[in-house]
């Protein structure tokens, strides 16, 4: 049986695909590249809240996954059909996250933040220079006939799916133990969690949607390089938005998304040159205000309407 | 000769690294807030060095002691005033350190869309000394030895404070319980102010040296941030010398690799050699196991 | 408060419909003002490049062309307004940032960013909406695949191999003339443009019999550079060649400088002819060789020189700052001769005519200026052109380079 929230979310994911399939018949360039910017990070945002969000370990490494599926892209695009090259580039994410998920076990806090980001910059050198000593050259053309409304087509089959997928998790057991690691995981130890075999398998499945956004989006740029491919802003971006939206909820980091979509496409539309200044001082705002993240402050307001039964708004101080 | 060549190189560089390091050790080992824009107060130390120097005549050695005290009242002023409240804020450790990740990433954006306005988005370099010290038939600049003798001087005399004074005591007892040494009597607010604007200090005083020799522009501070956190954290964070050893390790090792192995895996090497130390020693080499 | 135009465009863009660009509406008319929109990097790594090489040529050019009344568009002036914008260095931010620039502010031409990478990655939407691309500073050996893939796109400063035959023949003929007796360091940066110069004179310089004695590769980003100098130094070159980018220029230079490494021919790649360069190094900067160059005795560039100090407050880059200028010189003479901004007559202009740039008379034969200096050296504080050596121009490469001091 399903709650009544869940049977929302369903028609609300419904209503999405149906808007992102039927939008490139009426926006032009500039509306499906928005498009294409929120889907991408809508998607990173889920999968990177799939694993980090329940269990509290901030990962750095989305990067690192992104650019494998963009490099695989780059790589096999042009010999193997496309549809082989996606399923490649999320095997080899998978395997890869499966290894590090391993052998990162015993780290915790600050120290797995920036192991992953380590790892990240590791992959990002070891191709760079593998690059250029073996394959003679570091750019790689990626010539593939694919248009704007296609990518934006494959992403919202992507984003659908890592929500279904989350969900699952999130009403199995798999995802009650998630949430218990992430309150503590030494009770959850000794509950009987096979808390190895979980994390590793939701760190990897959570690798393999960035390994194939990667994918279906390096043909859009037509030339990659190990900085573009495994560019770190990505990973921060990701990571702020999702902890912005809430991480601990599925539906939070598209709400984290949105907004942060909307705010660097109008500073950097109207404020070029203020871009900086002016994203910080918003992103500092934004941390003091709204503390516990966008699905926080619904939550709140939501609490506060049941509580009052009446519809008055009002602002949550920091506890 | 090419054995010394890279022994002396990879010391250089690696006191370079402790430097630039030993900042957010205080910031993150005492004050627990994980700075990510740890980097853009170098550069912005660099830019006033660069400003000072070109347009005032003042020339670095003298920029250090206007820039230092600057930079030390500033992230004084910004622990008060920006991360107290979130201190506050934080239930447990960990909260704590996704909200100072979050505060301090936008803090990055307005320190370096400031020093754009400022400055532009050009590279930028200055010579002040070029001399060339040479030791056993080997030639060493000596600027960065001049970096490195103040990394020394500024690491050993930090020691002293931490290890023989008294407040020096109640910032490493903060560093291992802020809670227990609330009990015994410490003001935990002032000690971790205290510590984050000595970091800040620190980060200031690395800028103003490194500026003598590379050549930077307003993008490059994230280049640093992830430098000293890497340091930091494989060293153990919030142990000082555990930075040292760590920044030394990761100096010789590029060097080494640079000139026996191959200079295009420098990078990665030093990378390797960081994930190693943490599979190895998950709270760094020298850091305590989290209470 | 009002919401401003793009944000409600932004929120709501995904459901408004927006007129499809591949058929401006405004084409063949001529409007009030020519809209010229660009996205260059102003922050991230590729700022310190493009902050020095376009961005101000851009600003020169605008300025020079609107205090002269604008562009003659039939018997009409008509000036020019800028739309500007950041890509950030990220390549789907440039792609984000020229579709706005065409589908929302509608300017009538996109100039190019900085860089191989980000001028490829806007090639495609500039080539949909059918607009002209002068991808000036994109530097690639494949640039018969791209041209023949984007009919609109211009390249200005030739393939890289091109760059390391100047070089290279250079040397060969001062091996056959006596003047070396042929040891050669090497190293470059692990970068596309890197890889290519040094990949393509690796083979020149084994085809010509040369003993290459150190050849390596460092990561791009790399600050410290003293042991590859001092692994070049033990193996006493006659000539040190890298394929280096600004701030490594910078440092490679500041380190052979302290390290005492001098050997007769020191060879750096991009950023040896910034303004920057001469700043840092002064004095010590005679005799370096590098990427580029100019004609010290051409009237036309030294006047460009001249203005570009005066209006921007620094001298330009002597490599391919020029080129940039150049490249709207000849769009402007484009859109005059054309008497109208429609791209298609526009970009027919560009390919048949001949004009008078600041690199003196120039076409672009086959969409392609061929004629760039290849080698430059600074002699009496001026990075003058010294390759291809047998052309008229061409200054007298100064042997050995004089000691730092």
């Amino acid at each position: 049986m399903m709650a009544r929230s869940e049977i929302a979310g369903a028609l609300l994911l419904c209503a999405g695909i149906a808007f992102f399939a039927l939008l490139p018949g009426y926006v032009g360039g500039y509306g499906l590249s928005m498009a294409i910017n929120f889907l991408m990070f809508a998607i990173l945002a889920t999968a990177w809240a799939l694993f980090s969000g329940p269990t509290g370990y901030v990962s750095l490494a989305t990067v690192a996954f992104f650019g494998i599926g963009a490099y695989s892209m780059a790589v096999l695009g042009e010999t193997l059909p496309w549809a082989a090259v996606i399923a490649i580039s999320a095997t080899i994410a998978f395997v890869i996250a499966l290894l590090v998920g391993l052998s990162t076990l015993r780290l915790r806090g600050v120290y797995f933040v920036i192991f992953s980001f380590g790892l990240a910059e590791l992959i990002r050198q070891l191709v760079n220079w593998y690059e250029s000593t073996h394959a003679g050259s570091v750019g790689r053309y990626v010539f593939l006939d694919i248009s704007q409304q296609q990518i934006v087509w494959q992403l919202t089959a992507v984003l659908a799916l890592v929500l279904i997928v989350g969900w699952l998790i999130g009403r199995s057991r798999v995802g009650f133990a998630l949430r218990m690691i992430g309150d503590d995981e030494t009770v959850a130890l000794h509950c009987g969690i096979n808390i190895t075999l979980i994390k590793v398998m939701v760190f990897a499945l959570s690798a393999t949607f960035m390994a194939v956004v990667g994918a279906i989006l390096a043909p859009r740029w037509t030339y990659l390089d190990p900085s573009i491919a495994f560019n770190p802003n990505i990973s921060f971006q990701v990571l702020i938005m999702a902890l912005l939206g809430g991480a601990r909820r599925l539906y939070g980091p598209i709400l984290g998304v949105i907004p942060m979509v909307l705010l660097f496409e109008y500073l950097s539309a109207n404020f070029p040159h203020l871009f900086s200044v002016l994203l910080g001082i918003t992103f500092l705002a934004i941390v003091y205000l709204v503390p516990n993240g966008v699905a926080g402050l619904y939550d709140t307001y939501r609490r506060k309407w049941r509580e009052r039964g009446v519809a008055q708004p009002a602002r949550e101080g920091s506890a | 000769m090419a054995f010394l060549d890279a022994l002396l190189n990879g010391l250089t560089l690696g006191g370079m690294y402790a430097l630039v390091a030993m900042g957010l050790t205080l910031q993150y080992g005492v004050a627990r807030i994980m700075n990510l824009s740890y980097g853009e107060f170098l550069i912005a130390a660099a830019f006033a060095t660069y400003w000072l120097f070109q347009l005032h005549a003042i020339n670095p050695l003298l920029a250090l002691f206007l820039v230092v005290p600057v930079a030390f009242a500033l992230n004084w002023l910004i622990y008060q005033v920006l991360l107290n409240p979130l201190v506050k804020r934080s239930r447990t450790r960990g909260e704590l350190e996704v909200n100072s990740i979050l505060a301090t990433f936008g803090l990055l954006f307005v320190i370096q869309g400031l020093v754009l306005l400022l400055f532009g988005s050009n590279y930028f370099s200055y010579t002040y000394i070029n001399t060339v010290v040479m030791l056993a038939g080997s030639p060493l600049a000596m600027d960065r030895l001049l970096a490195v003798g103040f990394a020394v001087v500024i690491g050993a005399l930090l020691y002293l404070a931490l290890m023989r004074t008294r407040p020096g005591t109640a910032l490493r007892a903060v560093s291992v319980d802020p809670r227990a040494a609330q009990l015994v009597g410490i003001n935990v607010r002032a000690a971790s102010a205290m510590a984050f604007a000595l970091g800040g200090g620190l980060v200031a005083a690395s800028g103003v040296l490194v500026s003598m020799f590379t050549t930077f522009n307003a993008s490059m501070g994230v280049v640093f941030t992830m430098k000293a956190l890497i340091v930091v954290i494989m060293g153990g964070a919030g142990n000082l010398l555990g930075a040292l050893a760590a920044g030394l390790i990761l100096g010789l090792a590029e060097s080494f690799v640079s000139t026996y192995v191959a200079p295009g895996l420098t990078l990665a090497v030093t990378f390797a050699l960081f994930l190693l130390v943490l599979l190895v020693r998950p709270t760094g080499m020298m850091g305590r196991a989290e209470a | 408060m009002t919401l401003p135009r793009h944000f409600t465009r932004a929120a709501l863009g995904l459901c408004v419909a927006v007129s499809l660009a591949a058929s401006p509406l405004w084409a063949g008319e001529v409007p009030e003002t020519i809209r010229i929109g660009y996205a260059v990097s102003d922050t991230g790594p590729y700022a310190g490049g493009a902050g020095t090489t376009i961005t101000p040529n851009y600003k020169l050019w605008v300025h020079e062309v609107n205090e002269a009344g604008g562009i003659r568009i039939g018997d009409r002036q008509v000036p020019i307004e800028v739309v500007a914008y950041d890509d950030r260095s990220s390549s789907e931010e440039a792609v984000r940032a020229v579709e706005r620039l065409i589908n929302q502010d509608e300017v009538h031409f996109v100039l190019p960013p900085w860089g191989t990478a980000l001028n490829l990655a806007v090639a495609p939407v500039l080539h949909r909406a059918g607009y002209p691309h002068l991808a000036v500073t994109a530097v690639s050996n494949h640039q018969e695949n791209l041209m023949s893939r984007w009919p609109r796109i211009f390249f200005f400063l030739s393939m890289s191999s091109h760059y390391a035959e100047g070089i290279v023949d250079m040397l060969t003929e001062l091996r056959d003339s006596g003047e070396i007796e042929g040891r050669v360091a090497m190293v470059n940066v692990a970068d596309q443009f890197g890889i290519e110069l040094a990949n393509a004179a690796r083979e020149r310089l084994d085809a010509a019999g040369f003993e290459v004695v150190y050849n390596q590769a460092y990561p791009p980003g790399t600050q410290d550079m003293q042991s590859i100098i001092n692994s070049a130094r033990q193996r006493d070159p006659e000539a040190f060649l890298a394929f280096s980018y600004p701030p490594e220029t910078i440092a490679i230079t500041d380190q052979a400088q302290t390290l005492g490494f001098n050997p007769p021919l020191f060879y750096t790649a991009v950023g040896t002819a910034f303004p920057l360069y001469k700043s840092r190094f002064g004095d010590n900067v005679e005799g370096v060789i590098g990427i580029g160059g100019v004609e010290s005795d051409s009237e036309a560039m030294m006047q460009y020189i001249e203005r570009h100090t005066e209006v921007i407050g620094q001298a330009p880059d002597l490599w391919a700052s020029a080129p940039t200028y150049a490249s709207l010189q000849v769009l402007q003479q484009a859109i005059e001769r054309a008497g109208s901004i429609d791209h298609e007559t526009v970009v027919a202009e560009m390919e048949n005519g001949t004009f008078e740039t600041v690199l003196g008379e120039i076409t672009l034969d086959g969409r392609v200026y061929w004629e760039g200096w290849q080698v430059g050296q600074w002699q009496d504080g001026m990075f003058r052109a010294i390759a291809p050596m047998d052309r008229d121009g061409a200054s007298e490469l100064l042997l050995p380079k004089p000691d730092w001091r």
